[in-house]
């Protein structure tokens, strides 16, 4: 069959590589060569060498995003993950309208980003109003309200996520301990959670990089106010490139940078599970 | 114990109960809020609206008009449903060609695909809405190229990984039988590859359905879709009616909660099985 197919290669993957030149190899390759360039528009590059990412390095935005983001990261990824957790553990005890609660605590994750930001940004505001502040007073309050906003969005789907690795556990695994003479306490910590750790690798990747290239929520909640300090990484990129006149090649170059982190992450995370699997 | 453990339940479901409203609060804000006078949601958004704040569906009628909601539904509908169709569609061609021929160029390819799943949107953003202006794919046909482009990596990924469990032979007898590959690949192979399908659609339905970005600067001064409609009417104008924003929040949130309500268990599946494999 595979001779045959062969020749088929013009009906069954050319669409999707032209399209695929199209929106991603020739825009990535481009990319990486114009993270070395002085231009405006595409056609009139001229090659400066690392001069962008040194001035990507040196811009105080950048770096003021960089540790927004990072802060931001580990916060919303362990808040996240615990509370998930929580709920998922509540979830599965087989208590009265387990599936109301789990439908109600989902949903927030398929809304958009951008509505997302303008609900939470009506509610924040409503009670830094009786403070007489809002959001944008400081970035202290944008942080916040991110975090706030990033966990009622993700917990639920963490949550669906830690119920099936829960759910996975063999019920006799659980009951072996308990005839043992485990408390509830010691069968969490020595049994339930040792078996749910293919789950929190999952969900830790996902919430962490979810967080790390956050950026409709990060713009519609705060658009970076006070002054970009709170805009995080993907939102500092975007206002290199189109609210800056003069800073498209910096704005490459902190994409190169952001790609090589995304791609630093997923590359751990790809070790990780490929060991976990060799002891399973 | 049997006994303390059913109280201990009912403590946890007035917990959960508690829980589960406070998790609707926001929602119900806006759409309370959505039912005030523009000038009354700001300074007193905890509010309930009374005779002088109702402001009937005054928001809504101008809400719809200010960013022509229908209009962005449409491109949004419009867009979604055809990127989702052509990822489908041909993602799984292409993911059942590079699995069963083996040769240099598909294992490039695969490798390829599954490289730019790492890869964020800001990296290519720009350059991407450069090489879709010449090629005029700055429309609601041509985004839909843009699409299947970016969303072929995860799309190929999870059609090869299902597709290499499946066994060969079928297909060989079916080819053997008489079929051309076509005929194989839409009366045998992509029947079999459903419950992938639903799930690739589920999950690519989301992210085209809620992106903002991505079509804000390939069409967006032409063709507003959802969000960016929601957007244009925050920045738009120099003082942001906060009644129309309201009224349009909510009627962006109604189609998403009916299509949750309508496919619970296709999108749980899927964001679980995409989950596992993203």
């Amino acid at each position: 069959m595979q001779k045959t197919l062969k020749k088929y290669f013009a009906v069954f993957a050319l669409p999707t590589v032209i399209a695929f030149v199209i929106a991603f190899l020739v825009p990535f390759f481009m990319g990486v060569y114009l993270s070395f360039a002085k231009f405006t528009t595409v056609t009139n590059a001229k090659w400066v060498g690392t001069d962008n990412y040194v001035r990507a390095f040196s811009d105080s935005n950048f770096l003021n995003a960089l540790g927004f983001t990072a802060k931001f990261t580990v916060v919303s990824v362990i808040a996240i993950n615990v509370l998930a957790f929580l709920l998922a553990l509540l979830l599965t005890r087989g208590i009265r309208g387990t599936n109301l609660f789990r439908t109600a605590f989902f949903m927030p994750n398929l809304i958009g980003g951008i509505v997302l930001g303008y609900i939470w940004q009506l509610l924040i505001n409503g009670v830094l109003l009786n403070f007489g502040v809002d959001i944008t007073f400081d970035a202290s309050y944008g942080f916040w309200g991110l975090v706030v906003l990033m966990n009622w969005q993700m917990i639920g789907y963490m949550m669906i996520i830690y119920i099936a690795g829960i759910q996975n556990i063999p019920g006799d695994v659980i009951e072996a301990a308990q005839i043992d003479g485990a408390t509830p306490r010691q069968t969490l910590l020595y049994v339930t959670i040792p078996l749910v750790m293919p789950s929190v690798t999952i969900c830790t990747f996902l919430t962490l990089t979810n967080s790390f290239k956050l950026f409709d929520q990060n713009f519609a909640l705060t658009g970076g106010a006070p002054a970009r300090q709170s805009a995080m990484l993907a939102l500092d990129i975007f206002n290199s490139f189109y609210g800056r006149m003069g800073y498209e090649g910096v704005g490459q170059a902190k994409a190169v940078v952001f790609f090589l982190l995304v791609a630093g992450i997923a590359l751990v995370q790809l070790m990780l599970t490929r060991s976990r699997e060799v002891e399973n | 114990m049997e006994h303390s453990g059913k109280r201990f339940n009912t403590i946890l479901f007035v917990f959960l109960l508690i829980l589960f409203f406070l998790f609707l609060i926001p929602i119900l804000l806006v759409l309370v809020n959505s039912f005030k006078g523009q000038l009354f949601i700001s300074n007193a958004p905890f509010a309930l609206p009374d005779a002088t704040t109702f402001s009937g569906i005054d928001n809504y009628v101008n809400g719809v008009q200010k960013i022509d909601f229908f209009r962005a539904f449409g491109y949004s509908l419009f867009i979604t449903v055809f990127s989702v169709a052509a990822i489908i569609l041909f993602t799984s061609m292409t993911a059942w060609y590079i699995t069963r021929v083996k040769s240099p160029v598909t294992s490039v390819l695969y490798y390829l695909f599954v490289f730019s799943m790492v890869v964020p949107f800001q990296m290519v953003m720009y350059t991407m809405v450069k090489v879709a202006n010449v090629l005029r794919l700055d429309n609601p046909f041509g985004i839909i190229v843009i699409y299947l482009g970016f969303g072929a990596g995860l799309s190929v990924f999870m059609f090869s990984g299902f597709i290499k469990s499946v066994p060969v032979d079928i297909e060989e007898s079916s080819v053997i039988d008489g079929c051309s590959p076509i005929q194989t690949f839409f009366l045998i192979v992509f029947p079999i590859l459903r419950p992938t399908a639903i799930t690739v659609a589920i999950l690519n339905a989301m992210w085209v359905w809620n992106d903002f970005l991505l079509p804000y600067l390939v069409i967006g001064t032409k063709f507003r879709t959802i969000p960016i409609a929601i957007q244009y009417l925050q920045g738009g104008y120099g003082s942001r009616d906060m009644g129309a924003l309201m009224a349009m929040l909510v009627l962006s949130i109604i189609p998403i909660i009916v299509f949750y309500l309508t496919c619970q268990k296709y999108i749980i599946k899927g964001v679980l099985a995409g989950a596992v494999k993203g």
